[in-house]
C-alpha cells in the first residue's frame, strides 16, 4: 500500500485526446519525495532542452505535494511545473487553496499534460471518471467566472477548479493559473496552459488518503497545532508586525502599510515615497479595506487567514492574498481603492500581480522618455488610473503595444529597442522582481537573489532574520527558543551580528556563514515544495511550526519512508540540483546569476565575487554554477552527469566549465 | 429510585461569522472515524460539512443527524441577510434527496457521534477560530413526561392503524430481539 501519496499519475495527451492512469515508482518517492521533486525528475527525463515553452513536447505538470490530503496542517499546495516562456527555464510556481487535496482524494498525485488541443477544452476528473470536455463556450471568460460556470454545468458545487483567464489563452508571458483564493503566478505557467488549449482542470475526489503510522502522525499534527496557537499568542518582538507572526504576509488583515508604501519603490520600481503614509492615507485605506473585505479566509486545513474575499462596489466578488494588495497601487502611484478594483480584473484575466503592474509602469515610463510614442497608445485615457486599466486590456488581448508588453519587460524592451532595455531594470533571469531598492549590500540576500531559481525572493528567504537586532539582550532573547536551527552555530551567527561596526553588513555574516544561512533557508523552501506544505507555516516566517527537526518524522509517519534529517537534506539537495541541472542544460550560467544592478546603492564587486565563488563550491557547483560530476554522482544523479558530458556542458576529465561554444542553446 | 434522571446535553455553538472555510473539521472528522483510527482521511466521509461558497460568502458548518428513509413532503430554502442558501441547506438528515452524509462508496448513512470517548468533538478542537464551540449542560429529565410523550405517540398510531395492528407490530418487533 502507498501511504500519503496515491501512487498514480494521470497522463493526458491533448493532441490525441488520450488519458491514462499510470502507476508511479515508489523508489522515486524515496529519492525525490514528491511535488516539486518528482516534477523535476519528470521534466528532466521527458523535456530535453531543445523543447520550447510553446512546443507540444513541453509538459505541464500539476503535482500535489507528498503530504497533501493527509491531516498535516496547511499542507495543500499544488506545484505547477513546465518550461517558462519568459525565462525559458524551468518554472515551478505553486498554489495553495483546495486543489491538491482534492486531486489526491480523486486518486492522483499529478496530472501531466503533453501535446496540444486544437480546440479549447477542460479536463474533468471525477474520481475514476475522467474526460476532456469542450470549453469553447468559456473562451475569453474570466478565471473565477469560468470556475463558477463549470461547477454549475457539471452540477458539482464541491469540485475544485484551476483555470486560466484571457491572459493565459492569449499566451501572455506572465499569465497565472487561478484557483479561487489561490494562484500559481510566476513564470507564465498560465500561458503554457493556454497554448495547450486547456482552459481549466476540474477535480472532485471522494477517496481515502492513508498514513503509515496514524498515531504518530496525529501526535505530530497536534504538536504543530499547539505550536501555531503558541506563536499566534506570542508574536516575535522587535520585528515589524508583518514578520512577527505566521502565515503569508498578513496583508489582508494588517492595515498599517507604512513600511511597504514608504520603503518599496513606486512606478516602474523607481520612486521611493518617504512620508507617503499620512494619517489621512491610513484612514482612507482602512476604510476601503474594511468596506470591501467581507471575510478573512483560509486554504485547506489551515488555521491561518492569509486571504480575503473582496467585493468592490459594482464589481464581481473575488479573493485576494498577500502583496497584490499593493503592487498595482504602487505601480500606478494610486490608492487602495484603485488597487483593489484593478486587481479584480487582473484576477479574472489571470495575471501575475508582481509582473503585470511593473510591465504597465514600464510602458508608461517609455512613453514619458519618448522611446514609445503617443501613437503606440491609441485612445488611451488621460487619467493615470485609466491608463492602467487601458494597458491591462491591451496586454491580455495582445492588441497593439499590448502584444509586445505581453512578453514582459525583458523581451518587450528587446523588441522596442531604442534604449528601452535600460528600463527593464528590475529583472533577474528575465523575470520581474519585487519593487525594492536598498542602500547597503546584504550578502545573504545577494546570494539568494543571484542563485535562486524560483525567481522570487519570498520563495527563498525566511528562516534567518532579515536584519540584525540592535541590542544584544534582544538577540539573546531571540535565540532562547530558536530550536528550529539545523545547527547551534546559527545562533552564534545571529548573536554576533551587529547593525554597525566590525560585525555588520556587508562583511558580516562572513562569506562562509552566508553560505550556511542561504543553504538552510533555501533547503526549507525546497522541502516544503516537495511535501506541498505552505511556506507560510514553514520556510517563510521566523520560528515556524514545521522545521528540519520534525519534517523527517512527518515523512516517516505519513508516507512510511524511513527518514532522518540527513537523508531529508540529501533528498532536498538532490532535486534542488536537478532543478539547477535542467536550467543549466537550458543555458543558464553564472552570468545570469545576479540581482538587478540597482538593487543596492552600495555594491562590493570583490566581495560579491567571493560570495558566489564560495557558495558555488559549497553547493558542489563549479565556478560557472554547473553541478560538478563528483557532486552529481554523490547525489545519485549520475544520469545528469552523463548527459552533461554528452552535451559538452561538463568534460569527462575535469569540472572546469566547458567552452560556452559547446552549449547549443543560449537563452540571451 | 428517583423519578428524575440527569442527562448531559452537548451543544455545539456554531458561529458562522468566524468560519474561515478551511474544512479542517471535515478532515479531522473523517480521520477520527477511520478504522483504525486516523489511518486515513477523506472529507467525503465526514459527519460535518461546510456549506461553502466563498463568492457568496456562505460558510455554514452542518452536522449529520438522523437517517431518514423518505424525504420531506416539501423543501425549504432560506435567505438570510440577503444570502440565499441551497435547498435543505441546514438540514442534518441523511436523506434520499441528496448526497450529503452518506459514505461515498457504500451509500450508508453517516451520523455525528460527538466523537465519543474524546474530551471534545475533534471538529471543535481543530477549529482554531472558535466557529465551533462545545457547550455542555445538565438537564433533569422528567421520566413521567417521557412516558406521556410515548403514550401520545402510541395513541396517534392507534388512531391511525387500530390497536390490533400496533399490538401485532409490537410483538413482531419483540420477537426480532
Amino acid at each position: 500500500m502507498r501511504y500519503a501519496e496515491t501512487g498514480f499519475n494521470l497522463e493526458v495527451d491533448l493532441t490525441r485526446k488520450n488519458i491514462e492512469k499510470v502507476a508511479t515508482d515508489p523508489r522515486d518517492t524515496e529519492l525525490y519525495l514528491g511535488g516539486l521533486g518528482t516534477n523535476a525528475k519528470i521534466l528532466w527525463d521527458r523535456v530535453p532542452p531543445e523543447v520550447d515553452a510553446f512546443s507540444p513536447e513541453n509538459l505541464l505538470i500539476f503535482g500535489a505535494g507528498l503530504l497533501c490530503g493527509t491531516p498535516a496542517v496547511g499542507c495543500n499546495r499544488t506545484i505547477l511545473t513546465t518550461i517558462s516562456p519568459q525565462t525559458k527555464l524551468m518554472a515551478f510556481s505553486m498554489m495553495g487553496g483546495f486543489f491538491a487535496p482534492e486531486l489526491k482524494y480523486a486518486g492522483y498525485d499529478k496530472v501531466i499534460f503533453r501535446g496540444k488541443s486544437q480546440d479549447l477544452v477542460y479536463l474533468w476528473i471525477n474520481n475514476d471518471k475522467i474526460e476532456l470536455r469542450d470549453a469553447s463556450h468559456l473562451k475569453g471568460k474570466g478565471a473565477i467566472e469560468t470556475a463558477e460556470i463549470i461547477r454549475k454545468e457539471l452540477k458539482q458545487p464541491k469540485a475544485q477548479v484551476a483555470a486560466i483567464g484571457m491572459a493565459g489563452e492569449n499566451r501572455v508571458f506572465y499569465a497565472s493559473v487561478e484557483q479561487g483564493r489561490s494562484s500559481a503566478s510566476r513564470g507564465g505557467i498560465g500561458a503554457v496552459m493556454g497554448d495547450k488549449g486547456v482552459k481549466a482542470i476540474v477535480v472532485r475526489g471522494t477517496q481515502d488518503i492513508n498514513v503509515a503510522d496514524p498515531e504518530k502522525f496525529m501526535g505530530l499534527c497536534n504538536e504543530v497545532m499547539d505550536y501555531i496557537k503558541f506563536r499566534n499568542d506570542n508574536p516575535i518582538p522587535g520585528v515589524m508586525p508583518i514578520l512577527a507572526g505566521l502565515g503569508s504576509p498578513q496583508e489582508m488583515k494588517v492595515h498599517d502599510e507604512k513600511w511597504h508604501t514608504e520603503n518599496f519603490m513606486w512606478g516602474n520600481s523607481r520612486t521611493r515615497r518617504k512620508g507617503f503614509w499620512t494619517d489621512e492615507v491610513a484612514r482612507d485605506w482602512f476604510e476601503t479595506m474594511e468596506k470591501s473585505r467581507t471575510r478573512l479566509i483560509s486554504c485547506y486545513n489551515c488555521p491561518m487567514t492569509c486571504g480575503a474575499t473582496i467585493s468592490m462596489p459594482g464589481l464581481p466578488t473575488y479573493m485576494m492574498k498577500c502583496f497584490t494588495k499593493l503592487t498595482y497601487t504602487m505601480g500606478a502611484f494610486s490608492d487602495l481603492d484603485f488597487g483593489l478594483k484593478i486587481a479584480q480584473k487582473a484576477t479574472e484575466y489571470g495575471l501575475d500581480g508582481f509582473s503585470a503592474p511593473q510591465v504597465m509602469a514600464f510602458a508608461l515610463e517609455l512613453l514619458e522618455e519618448g522611446i514609445l510614442h503617443k501613437d503606440d497608445f491609441p485612445e488611451m485615457p488621460e487619467d493615470n488610473e485609466g491608463k492602467f486599466f487601458y494597458l491591462l486590456d491591451m496586454i491580455v488581448r495582445r492588441e497593439g503595444i499590448g502584444d509586445v508588453l505581453a512578453e514582459g519587460t525583458y523581451w518587450a524592451a528587446k523588441k522596442i529597442g531604442n534604449g528601452a532595455e535600460a528600463f527593464a531594470h528590475n529583472n533577474i533571469k528575465k523575470h520581474e522582481q519585487l519593487p525594492l531598492k536598498l542602500s547597503m549590500l546584504n550578502p545573504i540576500y545577494f546570494l539568494m537573489y543571484s542563485t535562486g531559481e524560483k525567481m522570487n525572493i519570498t520563495q527563498i528567504e525566511g528562516q534567518f532574520p532579515q536584519a540584525p537586532y540592535f541590542k544584544k539582550e534582544h538577540r539573546e532573547e531571540f535565540v532562547k527558543d530558536w530550536f528550529h536551527v539545523p545547527d547551534e552555530k546559527f545562533k552564534q551567527y545571529f548573536l554576533d551580528w551587529e547593525p554597525r561596526g566590525e560585525k555588520s553588513m556587508p562583511f558580516y555574516p562572513t562569506v562562509d556563514m552566508c553560505c550556511d544561512i542561504v543553504d538552510w533557508q533555501e533547503r526549507m523552501h525546497y522541502i516544503d515544495d516537495a511535501l506541498g506544505q505552505c511556506a507560510g507555516l514553514s520556510s517563510f516566517p521566523l520560528k515556524p511550526p514545521y522545521h528540519i527537526h520534525n519534517y523527517p518524522k512527518f515523512i516517516s509517519a505519513g508516507a512510511g519512508i524511513e527518514m532522518d534529517e540527513n537523508k531529508l537534506s540529501q533528498a532536498a539537495k538532490r532535486y534542488r540540483t536537478l532543478v539547477r541541472s535542467i536550467n543549466i542544460s537550458r543555458g543558464m550560467r553564472r552570468k545570469d546569476e545576479k540581482p538587478p544592478e540597482n538593487h543596492w546603492k552600495k555594491r562590493f564587486p570583490e566581495l560579491e565575487k567571493e560570495l558566489l565563488d564560495t557558495y558555488y563550491k559549497f553547493k558542489g557547483w563549479n565556478n560557472d554554477g554547473i553541478p560538478t560530476k563528483e557532486s552529481l554522482q554523490e547525489m545519485g544523479l549520475d544520469y545528469v552527469a552523463q548527459e552533461f558530458i554528452k552535451r559538452g556542458i561538463l568534460t569527462d576529465t575535469q569540472d572546469d566549465p566547458a567552452k560556452e561554444a559547446l552549449t547549443k542553446k543560449e537563452t540571451n | 429510585m428517583s423519578d428524575k434522571e440527569k442527562k448531559i446535553i452537548k451543544t455545539i455553538r456554531i458561529d458562522v461569522d468566524k468560519c474561515n472555510g478551511c474544512r479542517a473539521c471535515e478532515m479531522i472528522c473523517s480521520a477520527f472515524h477511520a478504522a483504525p483510527k486516523y489511518s486515513s482521511n477523506n472529507p467525503a466521509r465526514s459527519r460535518i460539512r461546510i456549506i461553502r461558497e466563498p463568492l457568496r460568502d456562505l460558510y455554514v458548518p452542518v452536522y449529520a443527524g438522523e437517517y431518514t428513509v423518505a424525504e420531506c413532503a416539501g423543501r425549504d430554502k432560506y435567505t438570510i441577510d440577503g444570502k440565499e442558501y441551497d435547498e435543505c441547506a441546514f438540514c442534518r438528515a441523511s436523506c434520499p434527496s441528496r448526497d450529503e452524509f452518506k459514505e461515498p462508496d457504500s451509500g450508508l448513512p453517516l451520523k455525528c457521534d460527538m466523537c465519543e470517548g474524546e474530551e471534545e468533538p475533534l471538529c471543535v478542537k481543530w477549529c482554531m477560530h472558535d466557529a465551533l464551540i462545545l457547550e455542555e449542560r445538565e438537564e433533569e429529565l422528567e421520566e413521567q413526561e417521557e412516558l406521556e410523550e410515548l403514550e401520545i405517540g402510541l395513541e396517534s398510531l392507534a388512531d391511525k392503524y387500530g390497536m390490533d395492528e400496533i399490538m401485532d407490530a409490537l410483538s413482531r418487533l419483540n420477537n426480532k430481539d
